[in-house]
């Protein structure tokens, strides 16, 4: 990669943002502590760009992601952080049934071209209130796009392309992926919405993962190699729009597909890509699809329950083990 | 006060009565699906309101939101033709009552869901306020509306942000069919202005020019920077909370006593011509025209097709 650097997830993020402020007057920020922010990702913004441009609101989820359509409405392109992807909750309204229906109900007269950044997921010992993996709650709802980086790479250039579309984005940012590092080119790149990445080359086995599951699925597909098993490891990268014609390619070569959330199964992201799959390719496989994800339970604080609770890089080489026969 | 500007604030409300009463008769005629609701006995506030601002000045509106599209400048014929459900409509036929909306007068959106407008005014505000263009915004709600958690988030927001927003709610007694009283132990809604330190002002909404005064005042100090408003105008729906409403919760008497004494299209026609000198010929005219636009708007609604099933989901996403 030419002008790469090993860099952060945050710092891809935040570089992103940056850019993109420097480059088009119309972008700002607002959302919760920004000038001294939970994960950081904002911090110092406020001494280049203003508080004009950087702003700091109560807090009140409503308020921000109803400001965020307002200017949307009307000319701007709002990027607006929710803490947490647990309080999107707390906003539920406004995404669901203005951000996303509005272009819709006025048949068009409206665009809303908003971003909200969030982090989401677990790790941190955070508990059932700070550490949802929620993205597929939001493929179920017609007018949001939706992003699920796994790399800095992905995080700077979808950021990129979210910040620039028409359409309203949620953006998922795992918080465990902001301080792992990787290749980050200087300067400006893009990466399209709708364009999954294969991560890994493999025959034997489709493996479909997003943010901090693909790490794992690499790890599993290591674990598979040494034992002779060719797992190919799908990343989507957005889950809509979502590239199903990458997924069905890898899967009618592969004939098997395993899929890998942090969120819980039932109506998860794994279910949509599996119920696709049965859809349009049934015929290639040769096994049962397998879905992956957290157990229908809160997400506990102690330690020694939350490592149960998700896909481990073992969890999902025995997996393809078992499908495999 | 210039003629002309008042007899324009008459055209307004009376345009406003005989739109919404054509309305009430064409969805029990059965030409109008969904659920209707009639803004008749309101006319004042949005006259008075969107008379104090300009062209290219933002509405956020309601589901009771025809009389703020009509006050800002919307078409009645494109109007009609969306109450009908028709491809014509401002919305082609995607958005309905609840919904209704033409961005090209500076309406922002008519939400189906009480109090989802306050918030996202604020956004319209930030922008006129990021780009320095002067615009500001009057965002109409309900007294019902002003119990939902949004209200607050949206008034705190704006007061800290110093946005050049006009909350005007329109306190017209019921939220559906809850009467004031038994949803708030206050009376005069603008007190809750003090709470995010901003001017607030009850204000007659059956006086046209009272309204219109005390939101003038309102956007002038917005547009000098100084911040939001709230106004409560104090008013009264003719009709049902929706064509077909029961009505239970209030006396026949109490209704018709608005009627009679409190109308306040009638209330202004009486003013100007005792106080303000128009003569009667000119009100005839002005009545004339309106009615030919309504019927000509049926028609043009009626004559209308109706949106073509397979395009249904374009406009979901750019
Ligand atoms: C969040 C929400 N809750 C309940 C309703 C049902 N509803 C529609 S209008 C209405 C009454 C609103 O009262 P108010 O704000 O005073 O407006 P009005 O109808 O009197 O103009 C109710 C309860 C809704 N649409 N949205
Ligand atoms: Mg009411």
């Amino acid at each position: 990669m030419a002008n790469a650097r090993l860099i952060t997830g945050k710092d891809a993020i935040r570089e992103a943002l940056i850019e993109e402020m420097r480059r088009d007057p119309s972008v700002f920020l607002l959302g919760e502590d920004l000038e001294q922010a939970t994960f950081g990702v904002t911090d110092g913004l406020v001494e280049e760009f203003g508080a004009e441009r950087v702003r700091n609101t109560p807090i009140s989820e409503n308020a921000i992601i109803g400001a965020a359509i307002g200017a949307a409405l009307t000319g701007m392109r709002p990027v607006a952080e929710i803490m947490f992807a647990d309080f999107l909750m707390d906003a539920m309204d406004p995404i669901v049934n203005t951000m996303a229906k509005i272009r819709f109900m006025t048949s068009g007269q409206a665009k809303v071209p908003m971003v909200i950044r969030t982090p989401s997921g677990a790790g941190l010992s955070a508990g059932a209130q700070h550490s949802q993996s929620p993205e597929a709650i939001f493929m179920h709802i017609p007018g949001i796009k939706i992003a699920v980086p796994s790399t800095p790479y992905d995080m700077k250039g979808l950021l990129k392309t979210a910040i620039r579309m028409d359409d309203p984005v949620l953006f998922f940012e795992h918080k465990m992926l902001y301080y792992e590092g990787g290749e980050v080119p200087e300067g400006d790149y893009t990466v399209p919405f709708g364009k999954a990445d294969i991560k890994r080359q493999g025959k034997d086995v489709t493996i479909v993962a997003v943010l901090a599951m693909i790490k794992k699925a690499l790890m599993a597909a290591d674990i598979l190699a040494s034992e002779g098993i060719e797992a190919e490891v799908v990343d989507p990268r957005t889950l809509y729009p979502l590239d199903m014609d990458s997924i069905i390619n890898s899967v009618k070569k592969t004939k098997r597909l395993v899929t890998v959330e942090e969120g819980s199964r039932t109506g998860g992201i794994g279910a949509e890509i599996a119920a696709r799959v049965a859809e349009e390719a049934l015929d290639y496989l040769d096994a049962p699809v397998k879905r992956l994800g957290s157990a229908d339970c809160p997400i506990p604080f102690s330690p020694a329950l939350e490592e149960v609770m998700y896909p481990t890089e073992q969890g999902i080489a025995d997996a393809v083990k078992q499908i495999l026969g | 006060m210039d003629k002309g500007f008042l007899l324009n604030l008459y055209e307004t409300m009376f345009r406003i009565r005989t739109f919404e009463e054509e309305v009430k008769k064409q969805f029990e005629d059965g030409n109008i699906p969904g659920f209707i609701h009639l803004g008749s006995g309101q006319e004042a506030v949005s006259a008075g309101a969107c008379a104090a601002i300009k062209k290219d000045d933002y509405i956020g509106s309601t589901h009771r939101g025809h009389a703020n599209l009509m006050a800002k400048g919307a078409r009645t014929d494109r109007m009609m033709a969306e109450l009908f459900a028709r491809e014509t409509g401002y919305c082609k036929g995607r958005g309905g009552c609840l919904h209704i909306t033409d961005m090209s007068v500076g309406s922002i959106g008519a939400n189906g869901i009480v109090a989802a407008g306050i918030i996202v005014a604020n956004g319209a505000a930030l922008s006129a306020k990021l780009k320095n263009n002067k615009k500001v915004i009057l965002t109409f709600f309900g007294d019902g509306a002003a119990n939902q958690g949004k209200f607050h988030e949206a008034l705190n927001l704006a007061s800290v942000w110093a946005l050049p927003n006009i909350f005007i709610c329109e306190n017209n007694l019921y939220g559906e069919a809850t009467p004031q009283s038994k949803h708030m132990r206050i009376k005069d809604i603008s007190t809750r202005a003090q709470a995010y330190d901003m001017p607030g002002v009850s204000v007659d909404g059956q006086d046209v020019l009272k309204v219109y005064d005390a939101v003038s005042e309102a956007v002038k100090r917005a547009r000098d920077g100084k911040g939001p408003s709230l106004i409560e105008a104090k008013t009264y729906r003719f009709h049902g909370h929706h064509i077909g409403d029961p009505e239970t919760y209030r006396t026949r008497e109490e209704v018709e006593e608005w009627m009679e004494k409190r109308d306040p299209v009638k209330l202004f026609k009486s003013r100007l011509l005792k106080e303000f000198k128009a003569d009667n010929k000119e009100i005839d005219a002005i009545e004339k025209k309106i009615l030919k636009e309504i019927e000509d708007a049926v028609q043009f609604a009626a004559e209308s097709p109706m949106p073509d099933p397979a395009v249904l989901t374009q406009n979901v996403y750019v």
